[in-house]
């Protein structure tokens, strides 16, 4: 079986700094796999050159065995890949539910006519959204705010939100960047359960977080960076007891 | 609760159709007449307008190029070529979206104030052309229009009319026309904004990321919405050349481009009930300031000014966010 995302020599430079030099690692499909690495170790970089946000100094992203490193955000999407953001990316001038039904932008393809007329295919197609959206609202645990502003809605919220938006567009892997950043302990144990439920559902979660219990806990396996190079790659039982680790954590 | 009321959307047609029907109870005079129809025509231009910047969070300070383009191309082929009004407006139409998506794919890669620099240019060298070739549309001078006519049958604001055993004169006939197009200007846009296609347009105003990431083409929405407005622009355009019978490059012009955008803002972005009291506002105000005379612009700016200061989001977002708290205090605060 080949790898869903395959990453070879990936590298990307901001002038002289290094963000993220030579890094090569393969996610297998239905993994929940993770990034890890002190601050500055370039572990949003690599989701950015992933999802097509930045464009490499070199190497390359295979996506299902096709090379997506010239490819837009939106290309990608359409090849099965979504994502969440650190500073998250909610658009504020809209609800709730309508963020998530942006979410189902590529499953509603509507003519510009059929969209002016308001013809019968639309609201058909509009009824289904609202109806996947509420569910994937429930099913992340923001399913009360369905057509509240979303500037009115709370950070832990918003941040099941953006996950229940990723989902709307039925990634095949989707990339959470620090979804636990910020929220307290017992929300911290809710994304948990979240993130396990999406790897149930066989999608592949990728994620980027700081949080060691959460990621010790639900990684099948992780990446750890550190100055932008791959420090150690392994289960979550190698990571913790290989020594480059334990020195780039606890200094030394 | 899944399911939301169809009303909700409907409410504030409904409320427009009202007004639009209910205006020829209060006025009589010819001059009056003209005025509202005027202003209906400018507003429909006004909520295409406000489709591009106030839902996509784009720019437009050229809009008015859009305006005059339509508003000559139907009046040269009706004048020179003879054409029936309804195709050379068609037409008209369709070679203004080709002029937008053409001019829109380059320049709407821009943002800021670049956008904003880029479509002020396409705007004067629009108003240049237009006053230049003096062969084809006379110029500084104008050209006269004739009148706009559907199968052979002319709308004229000085003929009369009769409608259901009615009789109707042609400043009545045209304010309800104007009205109609209005309405239907309304109902497109408010289609328009709730759907897949609106919620894409949106979304490039809220967070250009996140809609990338969730696979909307940025670039292919800014363009199609630059191009709707534009079509907005150049149908209305065409229908006041008619209703005017005489147009001048003014209608392209940076002061009118300026006008348009002003009333977007002042009215409430985003709000397209909103962007039409903004229209009403903007045309009105000069006649009621009229006798102060010298005094007017006086006024009329600081009127803006006090305005924009006051209520930054426009005019019926402001009262509808009042209203909503007066209500929430009534209500007791037990929510």
């Amino acid at each position: 079986m080949t790898a869903l995302v395959e990453v070879n020599n990936l590298s990307k430079a901001f002038g002289g700094v290094h963000a993220v030099e030579d890094v090569s690692f393969s996610v297998d499909a239905g993994q929940v796999y993770s990034v890890i690495g002190p601050n500055g170790a370039g572990k949003t970089t690599l989701f950015n050159l992933i999802t097509g946000l930045y464009v490499p100094t070199g190497g390359e992203v295979k996506l299902n065995g096709e090379s997506i490193a010239k490819l837009e955000p939106n290309q990608l999407a359409e090849r099965g890949m979504c994502r969440t953001f650190q500073q998250m990316q909610i658009c504020m001038n809209m609800t709730a539910i309508e963020n998530v039904m942006l979410g189902r932008h590529l499953t509603l393809k509507s003519s510009l006519l059929t969209t002016l007329f308001r013809l019968p295919a639309l609201t058909r197609g509009e009824k289904a959204a609202r109806e996947k959206s509420a569910e994937l609202m429930a099913f992340v645990g923001c399913g009360e705010y369905l057509d509240t502003e979303a500037s009115a809605m709370s950070y832990g919220a918003l941040k099941r939100l953006e996950i229940a938006r990723a989902l709307a567009a039925e990634p095949k892997v989707v990339l959470l960047d620090e979804p636990a950043a910020g929220l307290n302990a017992v929300e911290t144990a809710a994304l948990e359960d979240l993130i396990r439920k999406i790897a149930e559902q066989g999608i592949t979660v990728m994620l980027v977080e700081h949080d060691m219990k959460l990621v010790m806990g639900i990684s099948d396996r992780l990446l750890v960076l550190n100055y932008g190079r791959v420090l150690a790659e392994g289960t979550p039982e190698q990571i913790r007891e290989n020594p480059d680790v334990i020195a780039a954590y606890l200094g030394g | 609760m899944i399911d939301r009321l169809p009303q909700f959307r409907l409410r504030g047609l409904v409320f427009l159709a009202i007004v639009v029907f209910s205006v020829p109870l209060f006025i009589s005079n010819p001059f009056h007449y003209g005025l509202a129809t005027q202003i209906a025509l400018i507003a429909g231009a006004v909520v295409g307008l406000n489709l591009l910047v106030g839902f996509a969070g784009q720019i437009s300070l050229g809009h008015a190029g859009f305006f005059g383009l339509g508003a000559y191309f139907s009046a040269i082929m009706t004048s020179t070529y003879g054409w029936s009004a309804i195709p050379a407006l068609v037409v008209g139409a369709i070679a203004v979206a080709i002029v937008a998506w053409v001019v829109g794919r380059p320049i709407l890669r821009l943002k800021g104030h670049y956008l904003s620099m880029a479509t002020l240019a396409v705007g004067f060298i629009i108003a240049i052309i237009l006053n230049n070739e003096r062969e084809t549309t006379g110029g500084p001078d104008g050209m006269p229009v004739p009148p706009f006519d559907v199968f052979g049958w002319e709308l004229s604001p000085f003929g009369q009319y009769s409608l259901f055993g009615l009789d109707i004169s042609g400043d009545l006939a045209w304010y309800l026309f104007a009205g109609i197009v209005l309405l239907v200007a309304v109902w497109l846009a408010q289609n328009l904004i709730d759907s897949p296609i609106g919620r894409a347009l949106r979304s490039v105003h809220g967070s250009e990321v996140a809609a990338s990431v969730v696979g909307v083409n940025t670039a292919k929405y800014k363009s199609l919405v630059f191009v709707i407005s534009a079509v907005y622009a150049s149908v209305m355009g065409a229908l006041y050349g008619h209703f005017q019978g005489f147009i001048t490059p003014s209608v392209a012009s940076f002061d009118f481009s300026i006008l348009l955008i002003t009333m977007v803002v002042l009215g409430g972005m985003g709000s397209t009930i909103g962007v039409i009291i903004g229209a009403v506002v903007l045309e009105l105000l000069p006649q009621v300031l009229a006798d102060f005379q010298e005094m007017e612009m006086v006024l009329f700016g600081l009127i803006l000014m006090l305005t924009m200061i006051f209520m930054p989001k426009g005019l019926l977002p402001t009262a509808a966010s009042f209203l909503a708290k007066r209500r929430s205090k009534s209500a007791g605060g037990d929510a």
